[in-house]
C-alpha cells in the first residue's frame, strides 16, 4: 500500500464527510482507521477518541459534542449516530494516480482530538491534543524506540487504534516514523504469531502484558521479531525477560497516561527506572506528581506514583487512589460507582477491589460491586451496566445486599467490604438462577 | 468411505461428550476464579457476552488453558470460530474435533 494510494483515499472519504466537527472513528481495521484519521484531519474534523463506546458514553458525547457523527468500516455498526462508511473497496481511479503526491500541511496548533477518561461525577472528562504535539510525541517516540533509523519498519499490534496507546503507537507512530502498519489486530496467539512472521524484517510488535503474557505462556513457536513495545501496565522483569529471549529482540516498555500521552521508556529486562521523553520534566506537589513541559498541552496530574530520581529518571510506584486499570483499560472507582447508581432500581451500591492486587499472580483482578436492589436480579442489574461500562469492569463478584455496611459517618470502610466479598452467603438475590448466584 | 485428515475425530459417545463438559466447566471456573461451581454452567448457554457473561479477557484464558490440556490452538480465522463459544457443548465438540492429546 503506497503512500499515493492513501492519500487518494483520504482526500477522496474527507469529500463525503458531512459537516458536523466532531467524529468518532470506530474502524477495528487499522489501516481503514488510519485513512479515516487522515481524511478527518484534511477535513478539518476533530477526532473524539472516548475509552469505550457504551450507549451511554455515545450520549454522552453527542452532549459534548451535538454534531458528531460515526466513522466506520462495519456493515452493522450499532452506534446511535450518523454514521459514514470507510467502504471496503474504493471505486476505480481513486488513490490509483501514481507519480508525484505531496503530504498535506496540517496546523499545528490545530486541535486533532479529544481523548476522554473516565470522571470522578461519572461524565467522561475531555482532553484536547493539537496535532503538532501529538506528532513530537510520537516522533520522540520513534527515536526513542529506535524505529527513525532510516529503515521501514513493519508494525504489528494486538491493542485498538482507538486507544491512546493504540493511537499512538500503531497508528500515528508508523505515519511518522515512515513504517508500515498491519491493518489486523490478530487475538489468538496462533493468530498473533501468524501475522507476526508474514511481517517483513524489520518487524515489531506492539502490545500489552496481557498478551505478551498469553504469547509466552502458549505453545506456539514464537516467531523472531525485531522489537517488542509494552504499555497499559507495568511488565513484570522475568516476562520481559522471557519475551526478549523467546521473540529474540529487545524489549521497551512505554510509560503514558491518556491525559498526558506517551511519557517515558525502560529497556524492562534489564532496567527498574523510566527515562522521560525529551523535555519532559517531573514535579511532585503535595504527594502527586505532575509532568509538564516537550510535548505536554500543559502542566498534567498523573495517576501513579511517580518517585523522580534525577531530571530524566523516574521509579514506578502503585496507583493512586481509586484508579482501576484492567487489560490497559482505565476506569476509576468513583466513575463505576456513579454509573451503578444512576441506574434505575439501585438505591444504594458501590464498587471495590475485593482484595489488594498481588502483581505476581497470573490471573487479571476484577473489580467488585455490592448493591442495594430489591427489585432486580443480577441479569437485569448486569445489563443495565453493559449499557454504561465496558465489559472488563462489569463486577466480580457481584453482591447483593439489604444494606451496605456504612459506619456511622457514612463512609464504607474497605475491610468492610472485603469481608463482605469473601463471605459468599450474603450474595443470593431471591429469583435469580443458580448461573446468576453470584455474578452474571 | 470418506477419506478424513487424521485431525478429525470421530464425534464422541453423548457420555463422553458429557464427561468433556464437565472437564472444561471445571477448567474454565478455575482458571478464570469464577465464584461458581462447575456443576452451575450451563451448557447450552452462551459463554462470551451474555451467559455466562465473558469477556476477551477470559477468552484468551480459556484459549491457553486449552491449548495446554488439549493440544488446540484457537484462531480467528476458522469458521467454526464464532460457534466455538456460543456454548460450552460446542466449544466441548470443537475440541473433540481437533484435540491431539
Amino acid at each position: 500500500m503506497r503512500a499515493a494510494e492513501f492519500l487518494g483515499e483520504a482526500a477522496f472519504l474527507a469529500a463525503q464527510l458531512p459537516t458536523g466537527e466532531h467524529v468518532i472513528n470506530v474502524c477495528t481495521d487499522r489501516y481503514r482507521f488510519a485513512v479515516s484519521l487522515a481524511a478527518s484531519l484534511l477535513a478539518r474534523k476533530v477526532c473524539l477518541l472516548p475509552p469505550t463506546r457504551t450507549p451511554e458514553v455515545i450520549r454522552q458525547l453527542v452532549a459534548f459534542a451535538p454534531d458528531v457523527f460515526c466513522l466506520t468500516d462495519e456493515d452493522d455498526c450499532d452506534i446511535a449516530l450518523p454514521q459514514v462508511r470507510c467502504p471496503p473497496h474504493w471505486p476505480s481511479g481513486v488513490g490509483s494516480q501514481g507519480g508525484s503526491w505531496q503530504v498535506p500541511d496540517i496546523d499545528a496548533e490545530r486541535v486533532a482530538a479529544y481523548v476522554f477518561t473516565s470522571g470522578s461525577t461519572g461524565v467522561p472528562v475531555p482532553y484536547p491534543k493539537t496535532w503538532g504535539k501529538l506528532v513530537r510525541c510520537v516522533r520522540d517516540g520513534a527515536a526513542r524506540l529506535g524505529l527513525g533509523d532510516g529503515r521501514s519498519h513493519a508494525m504489528l499490534a494486538t491493542v485498538p487504534p482507538q486507544h491512546m496507546y493504540g493511537f499512538e503507537s500503531s497508528v500515528l507512530l508508523a505515519l511518522q516514523s515512515g513504517g508500515a502498519l498491519c491493518a489486523e489486530r490478530p487475538f489468538y496467539p496462533a493468530d498473533v504469531c501468524s501475522a507476526l512472521e508474514a511481517l517483513p524484517r524489520p518487524r515489531t510488535l506492539v502490545s500489552t502484558p496481557i498478551h505478551l503474557r498469553a504469547l509466552l505462556a502458549s505453545q506456539v513457536e514464537l516467531a523472531p521479531a525485531d522489537l517488542i513495545v509494552s504499555a497499559t501496565a507495568p511488565l513484570p522483569r522475568e516476562l520481559a525477560r522471557q519475551a526478549e529471549q523467546r521473540f529474540q529482540a529487545p524489549l521497551l516498555e512505554i510509560y503514558g497516561s491518556t491525559e498526558s500521552g506517551q511519557l517515558a521508556t525502560r529497556r524492562t529486562a534489564r532496567d527498574e527506572e523510566w527515562r522521560l521523553w525529551p523535555g519532559v520534566c517531573l514535579t511532585v506537589e503535595d504527594g502527586r506528581a505532575w509532568a509538564r513541559g516537550g510535548h505536554l498541552e500543559q502542566p498534567t496530574p498523573m495517576c501513579d506514583e511517580l518517585e523522580p530520581i534525577d531530571a530524566e529518571r523516574f521509579l514506578l510506584g502503585g496507583r493512586l487512589g481509586d484508579l482501576v486499570n484492567i487489560a490497559g483499560k482505565r476506569s476509576s472507582l468513583s466513575y463505576l460507582t456513579h454509573q451503578l447508581n444512576s441506574i434505575d432500581g439501585v438505591e444504594d451500591g458501590v464498587f471495590f477491589f475485593p482484595e489488594e492486587p498481588h502483581p505476581s499472580e497470573a490471573g487479571v483482578a476484577r473489580v467488585a460491586a455490592v448493591v442495594v436492589a430489591p427489585g432486580l436480579d443480577a441479569a437485569r442489574l448486569t445489563e443495565a451496566l453493559r449499557q454504561r461500562l465496558d465489559p472488563v469492569f462489569l463486577p466480580r463478584p457481584l453482591l447483593f445486599v439489604e444494606r451496605l455496611p456504612r459506619n456511622s459517618t457514612g463512609k464504607l470502610p474497605r475491610e468492610a467490604l472485603r469481608s463482605l466479598a469473601a463471605s459468599t452467603s450474603g450474595a443470593a438475590s431471591a429469583g435469580a438462577s443458580a448461573i446468576r448466584r453470584v455474578r452474571s | 468411505m470418506s477419506n478424513h485428515a487424521s485431525t478429525v475425530r470421530q464425534p464422541l459417545a453423548p457420555a463422553d461428550t458429557d464427561a468433556l463438559i464437565r472437564e472444561l466447566a471445571g477448567l474454565i471456573v478455575q482458571a478464570l476464579n469464577l465464584e461458581l461451581s462447575a456443576a452451575d454452567i450451563d451448557s447450552e448457554a452462551p459463554l462470551y457476552g451474555e451467559g455466562l457473561g465473558l469477556d476477551s479477557i477470559d477468552i484468551l484464558e480459556i484459549a491457553l488453558v486449552v491449548s495446554k490440556r488439549y493440544g488446540v490452538q484457537l484462531r480467528a480465522d476458522s469458521a467454526e470460530n464464532e460457534q466455538i463459544f456460543r456454548s460450552l457443548r460446542r466449544l466441548a465438540e470443537y475440541i473433540t474435533a481437533h484435540r491431539t492429546t
